[in-house]
C-alpha cells in the first residue's frame, strides 16, 4: 500500500483537531515517520496536497527541526546527551565509547540498519545525569559500560524497559506515532516518578515527622 | 528551611498520573470551586495571589491573564509551554510524568478565566512517556467529562491538544513556540505586538509555562492568603528547585522561594565526598554562572538578579573543582549556536565566531587577546539580538570570563585543557 492508502484517514483526523489546517505540519510530519521512518519525498508530497501548501513550505518546516530525519536511521535511534552537565557527568565518555564499540560516528547507522547514533541535547532529565535515549524514552544514570550492554541489547533485539516508561521499548517508528498524537495504550506502564524526582519529597516527609535533618 | 511540597506531594503514590489517584488526590475541585467564580474573580485571585511566571522570566500571571481584551468578539487562546530545553532544567517533565492532571485543571481554570475554548500544550517531542501520560490524562479528562463541551453543566466548552514538537530549543521562546504551533519554522516574532493582543492565529493569546499553571489548582483551593504566607515579599509561593550534577542527591525539590543553595545542600547531603563546589547555575544555562560566594543569596527574582544573574528556571547545575570551565562553557556555546535559529544576524553570526575561538582557547591554542574579543562578540549580541536566546548565549561566557578569567590563561600557558575530563565523570574512578 502507498503511504496515501495507509495514512490519509489519520492525517484527516489529525487536521481536525486544529483550528487551522496548517497547525497540523508538525504531527503529519511525526506521522510520516511512523510510517516510513524518516521524512521522504513521498511524505513532503503528502503532507503538502493534505495542507494545500507547496512541497517547498513543507520542506522548509521539516528541515528546521532535529527530530525530522532526512535519511533512515535505525529500529533504535540513541541519543547520548552530551550538553554540559551530561557531557561532564560522563556523557561525553559515553558517547565516544559508543562510537567505537558499534563503528559508526554522529548521525549513523549501523549496517545491519537496528541501531542509530546521535548526540542530543539537554533532555531535561539532568539529576539522572548521564542520560541515554533510545526513541526519545530515558535511560537514566549510564556509564560507558552500561551503554554498551545497552546497545548490544538493542541489536540483539532484546532491549531492557526504559528507566521511566513503557514496560517494552516501543520502535523509533512506533513512538513516531505516538508523536503524531496516537495513543498507543502504554501510557499507564512504568513508573510515576523516578528515585530522583522523589528526592525533595523524601526529605519534606523525614521533616514532617520531626527528624532532624 | 523546610520543604514545601505541593505540586509533589502525592509524586510518591504509584498510580500518581491517573484521573482516580488525582481525584483521591483533592482533584478537580478547584477546577469546579472556579466555575462557581466570576472569571474576572478568578484572575484577581491569582493575581493577589502574587504568582509569577515559572519558566524563567517571572512575569506575574494574574497579570498576563489581565490583558486578554474581553468582549472582542474574537477567539482566545491558552497555550502551555511545556517545551523544556533550557540545559539543566528538568522540571516539568517529571512534573508531567507523575501528575498530568493537576496541569489540565490548571488549565481548565485558566481557560476559563480569560474566556478561551480551545487550548494546546506544547510538550517537546524528546520526551515520548510524557507525551503519553498527556494524550491519556486529556483522553480521561474528555470521558469524564471535564473537557468537552457544557462542562460541569457550566455551560463552559474547552477543548485541549497535545501537541508534540520535534526538537528546537528556540521553540520555548513563546512567540517562536506560537510560530512553530501555528505550522511554521519555528522563529521569533518581533514584540509588540505581545502574544496577549496578537498570539496564536493573530488572536489574544496567553502563554504560560507548566508550573505556573500547575500551580493554580492550588491557589483556587487554599487561597492567596496561603500562597503569600511561602516565599519572600516580592517572590511569593513554592516552587521546584533541580539540583543536578556533582551532588550526593540530585532531584527535585519544592521549597518555599527564597531559600539559599547553601540551606539546600545542607538538606541534601551537599557536594559529592571529597569536592567542593566551584561553580553553579541559578537557573539554566542561559542564567550568569555563579559560585562558593553566592551560598547565601535568596533564590528568588529579586534575590538572584542582585547577584548579577537570574532566577531562569531554577535549575541548579552544581560543578565542583575537577570541573573545567572553559569546557563546560565551549559546550554551552555550542549548544547555542546549534539551536540559533538564524532568523537574526547578531545572534546567528555571533554564535558561530564565540564557539571558532573558545575550541581555541579550550584547546590551548588561543591567545589572551581572544578573551577581549568574545567579550567584545558578546556585547554586540546581548540586547542587539531578536530573542533572549542570543542574551542567554553570552550569559555563561562574561560570567566565566568575570571569575575565572585566570582559568582561560592557564589554557593558553599549558597549551591545552590542564583538567583531567574522567575526574568530574560520576564514574570516576569506578571504571572508566
Amino acid at each position: 500500500m502507498s503511504l496515501k492508502e495507509t495514512t490519509s484517514s489519520q492525517m484527516d483526523e489529525i487536521i481536525a483537531r486544529y483550528p487551522r489546517s496548517r497547525s497540523a505540519i508538525m504531527p503529519l510530519l511525526h506521522l510520516v515517520q511512523s510510517a516510513e521512518g524518516y521524512v521522504t519525498p513521498e511524505g513532503i508530497e503528502l503532507v503538502a496536497e493534505k495542507l494545500d501548501l507547496t512541497t517547498a513550505e513543507v520542506s522548509a518546516v521539516a528541515t528546521f527541526y532535529t527530530q525530522y530525519k532526512r535519511r533512515p536511521v535505525g529500529d533504535y535511534h540513541v541519543g547520548v546527551c552530551t550538553n554540559t552537565l551530561c557531557a561532564v557527568m560522563g556523557g561525553d565518555a559515553i558517547f565516544s565509547g559508543l562510537k567505537v564499540h558499534l563503528g559508526i560516528g554522529n548521525d549513523e547507522t549501523i549496517a545491519d540498519g537496528t541501531v542509530s547514533l546521535e548526540h542530543i541535547e539537554c533532555n531535561a532529565a539532568c539529576d539522572y545525569a548521564p542520560v541515554v535515549m533510545v526513541n526519545w524514552e530515558f535511560y537514566d544514570n549510564q556509564t560507558v559500560e552500561s551503554a554498551k550492554a545497552l546497545v548490544d541489547s538493542l541489536q540483539a533485539g532484546n532491549p531492557p524497559a526504559p528507566s521511566r516508561g513503557p514496560n517494552k521499548l516501543p520502535t523509533w517508528k512506533e513512538n513516531s506515532a505516538v508523536l503524531a498524537g496516537i495513543n498507543d495504550g502504554h501510557a499507564n506502564e512504568g513508573v510515576q516518578a523516578g528515585t530522583a524526582s522523589l528526592a525533595g519529597l523524601e526529605i519534606a516527609t523525614r521533616q514532617e515527622s520531626g527528624e532532624q535533618l | 528551611m523546610k520543604l514545601t511540597p505541593v505540586l509533589s506531594a502525592n509524586w510518591n503514590q504509584a498510580d500518581s498520573f491517573t484521573l482516580d489517584a488525582y481525584r483521591r488526590n483533592g482533584g478537580y475541585i478547584a477546577s469546579a470551586k472556579a466555575f462557581a467564580m466570576d472569571p474576572d474573580a478568578v484572575i484577581a485571585l491569582i493575581k493577589e495571589s502574587g504568582l509569577r511566571g515559572r519558566g524563567g522570566a517571572g512575569f506575574p500571571t494574574g497579570m498576563k491573564w489581565s490583558f486578554i481584551p474581553q468582549g472582542d468578539g474574537k477567539p482566545h487562546y491558552l497555550v502551555v509551554n511545556a517545551d523544556e530545553s533550557e540545559p539543566g532544567t528538568c522540571k516539568d517533565m517529571p512534573l508531567l510524568l507523575a501528575n498530568p492532571h493537576v496541569l489540565i485543571e490548571g488549565m481548565i481554570i485558566a481557560s476559563y478565566a480569560i474566556r478561551s475554548n480551545h487550548a494546546f500544550i506544547y510538550v517537546r517531542g524528546e520526551v515520548v512517556h510524557v507525551v503519553r501520560r498527556l494524550q491519556q490524562a486529556v483522553a480521561d479528562a474528555y470521558v469524564a467529562g471535564l473537557l468537552g463541551t457544557n462542562i460541569d453543566g457550566k455551560g463552559f466548552d474547552l477543548d485541549l491538544v497535545v501537541h508534540a514538537g520535534a526538537g528546537a530549543y528556540i521553540c520555548g521562546e513563546e512567540t517562536a513556540l506560537l510560530d512553530s504551533l501555528e505550522g511554521f519554522r519555528g522563529q521569533p516574532r518581533l514584540r509588540p505586538p505581545f502574544p496577549a493582543i496578537a498570539g496564536l492565529y493573530a488572536c489574544p493569546t496567553v502563554v504560560n509555562n507548566v508550573e505556573s499553571i500547575a500551580s493554580v489548582p492550588a491557589i483556587i483551593n487554599r487561597g492567596a492568603e496561603w500562597f503569600g504566607s511561602m516565599g519572600t515579599e516580592k517572590s511569593k509561593g513554592f516552587t521546584l528547585y533541580s539540583l543536578s550534577g556533582h551532588v550526593k542527591r540530585p532531584g527535585q525539590y519544592e521549597a518555599p522561594l527564597g531559600i539559599t543553595l547553601r540551606e539546600l545542600l545542607e538538606l541534601t547531603g551537599g557536594i559529592r565526598e571529597g569536592h567542593t563546589l566551584k561553580f553553579w547555575t541559578p537557573g539554566g544555562s542561559s542564567t550568569p554562572l555563579l559560585t562558593a560566594e553566592h551560598l547565601d543569596i535568596p533564590l528568588d527574582y529579586e534575590g538572584v538578579a542582585g547577584a548579577g544573574s537570574m532566577l531562569g528556571t531554577k535549575a541548579l547545575q552544581i560543578f565542583d573543582e575537577t570541573t573545567c570551565v572553559v569546557r563546560a562553557v565551549l559546550r554551552w556555546t555550542e549548544f547555542y549556536k546549534h539551536e540559533s535559529c538564524g532568523k537574526c544576524t547578531p545572534c546567528r553570526e555571533g554564535t558561530y565566531w564565540l564557539v571558532q575561538i573558545l575550541r581555541d582557547l579550550e584547546s590551548g591554542q588561543g591567545s589572551a587577546a581572544d578573551l577581549e574579543k568574545l567579550l567584545d562578540i558578546c556585547e554586540n549580541i546581548f540586547g542587539r539580538a531578536f530573542c533572549a536566546l542570543g542574551d542567554g548565549a553570552t550569559s555563561p561566557i562574561v560570567s566565566s570570563i568575570k571569575y575565572f578569567r585566570s582559568e582561560y590563561i592557564a589554557h593558553l600557558d599549558a597549551g591545552q585543557c590542564p583538567f583531567d575530563p574522567v575526574a568530574s565523570t560520576l564514574f570516576a574512578g569506578v571504571n572508566a
